[in-house]
């Protein structure tokens, strides 16, 4: 496996599958009385996070600390990012503290690949803009492989702001590579240009849709999106998007209804359908946790160079930048 | 050592099992993944046998419990652990195929420690090969097998190498001359 994970595509169907098996021994370390190995001791993991998130950084903390890493949280707000420092001198001085792994979460999209390329340990990238969110969608595709057993030929709905959501990008390429069948439902303003490169279908009804899936998942709608004109109002979208009870009592007998948190109630999807027992959101926060153990572990259980050698690698990888 | 070798000595080490313990009462299998879980099973189901006793077994894997995790280059592959029973105030029988640096048994015990706290830790090897690198000991040997320590010794099964057999694998390779131990 790379060293980084910045993006589903870095990852063939063999590492997902890899991920996966992994996670799933440490959901058997999530159930046991001392809910924690020392695979990573003495292992430093940064959670740096530039937009706020208490779902995804808690998990991340909760991965790391489960593994035995030492984690350090540096949120931006009352930082050194607030006095002004730049991405690199924060990155470079988290490299100067040692840390062996940055779980990066930033607004511009690709800021973890430029972290890449000023700090030797791993980057995860847990959000950058409107790219990808490559832990979430692999944390998905986990809950979605444990409950239907399967993931080829599986029939799988993504609804709402596909434009803005990195999760919709990186859930459709982990879909896609997996061999599911993917469509993208929502009004034309919210599907990208591009998605004709995705390997995935569009459509704009969602009742046309729901009565033929495995796994219908519904994206928040950020309401900020309803200023900037990209939807009429959020209860027409709530009618033509939302997941009501109509809509399920369509849905196919064992579909997952899946959404990655926070969920708008009553928005994109009703009070009452995000409480049934097709409804797996909170085994996906519960997955998630098992999955990011597995790729923290993947990734430097696996990645540091020989005690005292550290300085030869340096120059190694400073050679093959040049 | 072939099949019916590994047979007679699983039969053996059950015997010797019950000997020690003075019967089942209390005792838990717990064999380190992969194939020392399926020896557990074969020992559970002697200990059947012999006495009629139900004793519970587990499957432990001890990847990340290992000491040499980060000074390889890739991460080492993870098996099933499944202990489906409280091993608190129980004898817990560890199995494993191969006895070497004594390193795995090492971890196998700080892995044992975070599912209780058992009433005692006993081990039982199907191969004793020498060349401890920590102060650990096998209760019950199958077989105490000298070899060089740039040897390989290497335990096939028919739950998952479709055959029972013990290897002794010459200095970077196998011996292929039917070198079987």
């Amino acid at each position: 496996m790379n060293k980084h994970l910045l993006s589903i595509n870095d990852l063939t169907s063999e590492d997902v599958i890899r991920i996966l098996d992994t996670a799933d021994s440490f959901r058997e370390v999530g159930t046991r009385v001392i809910k924690k190995v020392p695979a990573l001791r003495g292992r430093t993991v940064v959670n740096l996070f530039y937009e706020n998130s208490t779902r995804t950084r808690i998990s991340f903390e909760l991965a790391a600390k489960r593994l035995s890493a030492d984690v350090i949280n540096f949120s931006t707000g009352g930082s050194s990012v607030a006095k002004g420092e730049s991405l690199k001198d924060t990155a470079l001085t988290l490299q100067a503290m040692g840390a062996d792994a940055i779980v990066i979460r930033h607004s511009s999209s690709g800021s973890p690949y430029a972290l890449t390329r000023w700090v030797h340990g791993s980057v995860l990238n847990a959000g950058d803009g409107t790219h990808e969110h490559p832990t979430q969608a692999l944390l998905d595709v986990y809950t979605i492989r444990e409950r239907l057993g399967r993931l080829e030929g599986i029939r799988v709905a993504i609804v709402g702001d596909v434009l803005h959501s990195r999760v919709a990008r990186s859930l459709s390429f982990a879909l896609v590579k997996m061999g599911a069948d993917v469509t993208l439902v929502g009004p034309p303003t919210l599907i990208p240009p591009d998605v004709a490169a995705w390997g995935v279908q569009v459509s704009h009804d969602v009742d046309a849709v729901v009565p033929k899936l495995d796994v219908c998942y519904m994206l928040r709608i950020q309401r900020e999106r309803q200023r900037q004109q990209y939807v009429p109002s959020v209860r027409e979208y709530s009618r033509l998007f939302g997941l009501t009870t109509r809509r399920v009592a369509m849905l196919p007998e064992g579909a997952l209804i899946m959404h990655p948190g926070p969920m708008n109630r009553g928005v994109e999807i009703d009070s009452d359908v995000a409480d049934l027992p097709q409804a797996v959101i909170e085994e996906q926060v519960t997955n998630g946790i098992a999955v990011r153990m597995s790729l923290l572990y993947l990734l430097l259980g696996g990645s540091a160079p020989p005690p005292g050698r550290a300085e030869d690698s340096e120059r190694e990888e400073a050679g093959a930048d040049a | 050592m072939d099949e019916s070798d590994i047979r007679r000595v699983t039969t053996r080490i059950a015997h010797e099992i019950l000997e020690r313990n003075k019967g089942a009462e209390g005792l838990a299998l717990v064999g380190i993944a992969a194939r020392g879980d399926d020896l557990a099973r074969r020992l559970a189901s002697e200990l059947d046998r012999i006495e009629g006793a139900d004793v519970p077994v587990g499957a432990l894997d001890i990847t990340f419990y290992r000491d040499d995790i980060g000074m390889r280059s890739e991460a080492p592959e993870v098996h099933e652990t499944r202990i489906g029973f409280d091993i608190t105030d129980r004898t817990v029988v560890l199995v494993d195929d191969v006895l070497f640096t004594g390193r795995t048994i090492r971890a196998a015990l700080d892995a044992l420690v975070d599912f209780g706290r058992p009433l005692a830790v006993q081990l039982a090897v199907l191969v004793d090969r020498g060349h401890r690198e920590l102060p650990i000991r096998a209760d019950f040997v199958g077989k105490n097998l000298p070899t060089r320590i740039d040897e390989t010794v290497r335990v096939a099964l028919r739950e998952v190498d479709g055959e029972d057999a013990v290897y002794l694998g010459a200095p970077g390779g196998w011996d292929e001359r039917g070198g079987s131990a």
